[in-house]
């Protein structure tokens, strides 16, 4: 790509939200007001250090922060035994699956509920797709003591229906969205839609760095603490940087976290891994930036899954997590400037790595991270052993059981 | 003049507001809108809003939601809606046409081109839900160029603070969005108008439509007294939903279901 390359990976975004020509604020002017106070709010917060000071609290005695990095050395041998002689590279896994709640999710959305409550809103609601935000969401909720809606499409009610009772235990109200193909996108759309009606009490808690700016920039800041404990744990580890960075990539919030405190490591490669779902010429795939172009979709604009005409055509994954036909826009400028390759792994592929981890690990992972770990199954053995792979294990795979047994052909 | 202010200039010499009834594009199908478009103005339209279907309208309720998605399976493009003023224009030169929609269609189909060819149609004004004026710069210079009007939402939660900026970007009319909420879900009170709209008219002297929540010919009699027009859609797509068939087709009862509506609309707000 013929684009200039900045002095920094990690200016963005400017005063208009962008990333490059990604990002902004397309919304309606109902909300605008609503985003700009948001934005004003989290600027503040970044210098408040009460604030500062409770997230890191809940971050260390309620989530379990820093999660450990666990050299994956079982599957590093195992990857090794097909490989060419000196082949092999060593695997590390940051254990974000560990947080409460079992995924990265959480990170994001305490910074966010404490952000909420710092402007006095009395609501919070989400959308979800995998039901990990909600889930995060409607904890966060249930501590702070502030009630809780959260828009899941219908169809992944049905598939993630440990999560919709965990919520449902939490104290949160779920409903089920029935637009579209009723996942994660149509999701977003009603979560937008009663922002738009209860703009004066609500808080919109965002689930991955996408929406209008602020939130793309905002929820990236708060998962950065992945990244930064990386670094730090991978120093000690190894007395160096990892020579990869692999994470699966739904909206990208995972994946930011881990990459952003090393995007000006330029001996650092990044891989962002999208669902390919039945395959990326298939047509039923969540891979926006290898087959959608960009456009304008809840806020900002982004690379898309989109027909000739502009309209947004639904994406498939065996993961709900990633079954989003959007990314969030700084996935979409780190591409064009191609910082970070992104690359893609079916439902098969992800199945597979999934039944693997379990059994060379004894870590079932969920089925979004489970896509990232296809990859590294792929790229590893293709590395000189003295190489290094850090993958993002965002989540684990309890509310994935069920999807998994079935697709197995098992009754639990 | 624009025919969006020669409209305005001349509805204000007759001393009423303006009716502005919406119609979905395709919806149910080509043929049956076209119908209902033709048939606007002599049940008392003053002006007439197109929505272009989006598959993700966030600020509709569901009543446009679906119209939308009806006119998407019938075949509703960007060029289909431009395609259906064109035909129309053929038969009225007169009443103005705003077209209103989201922005990855537009941008889709090429902003420059879109407006050039939207222009060229006879469409007199745009209003694109998801840009607001921070955002302006992605499409203004291009409509300012073909001559369209650009037409801003203002809703409740726009704040003193803000309502010099949205307004200094608005050509053609200002449209006030009565509710903080979707389409088609609730209506503003008489009381919440009646303080709305000179808060407003502190800041411009362009027209004001009211739009969102308006369903009946009382409200929209009042709404275009309180301010310069009323706009009503969901409404009319109720109207006309009641006379589709089973399978959701039109029947001959289609056309005259939401015309029959536009009169009774047009009729209040002519009472004065
Ligand atoms: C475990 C896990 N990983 C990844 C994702 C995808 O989101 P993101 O790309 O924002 O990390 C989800 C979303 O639900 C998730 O639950």
């Amino acid at each position: 790509m013929n684009k200039p390359i900045p002095n920094s990976f990690r200016q963005g975004p400017d005063a208009r939200g962008r990333f490059g020509p990604f990002g902004g604020r397309f919304v309606a002017e109902t909300l605008m007001p609503l985003i700009l106070e948001v934005e004003a709010a989290y600027e503040a917060s970044k210098t408040d250090q009460a604030f500062q000071d409770e997230w890191r609290r809940l971050l260390t005695h309620y989530v379990g922060r820093p999660s450990p990095l666990w050299f994956a050395e079982r599957l590093t041998a195992h990857l090794r035994k097909d490989a060419a002689p000196g082949m092999g590279a060593k695997v590390y896994f940051k254990r974000d699956e560990l947080n409460h709640t079992g995924a990265h999710k959480i990170n994001a959305v305490l910074g966010q509920i404490l952000l909420a409550k710092k402007m006095g809103k009395t609501r919070i609601i989400a959308e979800t797709g995998a039901g990990q935000h909600g889930v995060a969401t409607a904890t966060a909720c249930a501590l702070m003591d502030l009630p809780c809606v959260v828009y899941m499409g219908a169809t992944d009610v049905e598939r993630q229906q440990p999560n919709v009772f965990r919520m449902k235990l939490l104290g949160a109200q779920v409903v089920p969205v029935t637009s579209g193909a009723a996942t994660l996108k149509d999701a977003m759309n009603e979560g937008l839609r009663d922002w738009v009606a209860n703009v004066r009490d609500t808080y919109y808690c965002i689930g991955t760095v996408a929406g209008p700016h602020p939130y793309p920039a905002m929820v990236r800041d708060f998962q950065s603490v992945i990244g930064i404990e990386a670094k730090a744990q991978m120093q000690e580890a190894e007395g160096r940087l990892p020579d990869v960075l692999v994470a699966a990539v739904g909206g990208g919030s995972n994946a930011m976290g881990l990459f952003y405190p090393f995007l000006d490591d330029a001996d650092v490669a990044m891989i962002g891994v999208e669902a390919a779902g039945r395959g990326l010429d298939s047509g039923e795939h969540a891979a926006a930036l290898s087959r959608g172009r960009p456009g304008v979709l809840h806020g900002n604009r982004t690379y898309l899954l989109q027909d000739g005409d502009g309209q947004i055509t639904e994406a498939h994954s065996i993961s709900a997590g990633l079954d989003y036909p959007g990314v969030g826009p700084e996935h979409s400028w780190l591409h064009e400037l191609g910082r970070v390759q992104y690359t893609g792994v079916t439902d098969d592929e992800a199945l597979a790595a999934f039944q693997l981890c379990s059994k060379l690990e004894g870590i079932i992972p969920a089925l979004e991270p489970a896509h990232a770990l296809a990859e590294v199954l792929k790229m590893a053995p293709t590395m000189p052993a003295d190489k290094i792979i850090l993958m993002n294990l965002c989540g684990r795979g309890d509310k994935d059981i069920f999807t998994v047994a079935k697709h197995l052909g098992e009754k639990i | 003049m624009s025919r969006i202010a020669q409209k305005f200039a001349a509805l204000k010499a007759e001393g009423r507001g303006a009716l502005i009834p919406f119609l979905e594009a395709f919806d149910p199908d080509r043929e049956t809108a076209m119908a209902i478009l033709r048939g606007m103005p002599a049940a008392g339209a003053d002006l007439i809003e197109i929505g272009v279907p989006f598959t993700d309208p966030m600020a509709d309720g569901p009543t446009v939601q679906k119209a939308g998605q009806r006119g998407l399976k019938a075949g509703a493009t960007v060029a289909g809606a431009l395609g259906m003023v064109r035909e129309f224009r053929q038969g009225d030169a007169a009443t103005p046409i705003i077209l209103m929609g989201y922005f990855n269609p537009i941008l889709s189909y090429g902003v420059a081109k879109f407006c050039a060819d939207a222009a060229a149609a006879g469409v007199d004004g745009l209003i694109v839900v998801d840009v607001p004026p921070e955002e302006a710069d992605e499409i203004a210079p291009d409509a300012t160029a073909n001559g369209l009007d650009l037409i801003r939402l203002v809703a409740p939660t726009t704040g003193e603070d803000r309502l010099p900026k949205v307004l200094s970007a608005t050509t053609g009319f200002v449209y006030y969005v009565a509710i903080t909420g979707v389409t088609g879900t609730r209506s503003a009170s008489t009381d919440d108008l009646a303080a709305a709209i000179p808060r407003i008219r502190k800041y411009t002297d362009l027209p004001i439509a009211i739009g969102f929540g308006v369903r009946t010919p009382q409200q929209a009699g009042e709404a275009s007294r309180i301010a310069d027009g009323a706009v009503v859609a969901s409404a009319l797509i109720d109207g006309m939903l009641a006379s589709l068939d089973a399978e959701g087709r039109a029947t001959p009862a289609t056309v005259p279901a939401v015309l029959d509506r536009v009169r009774e609309l047009a009729e209040a707000v002519r009472k004065g």
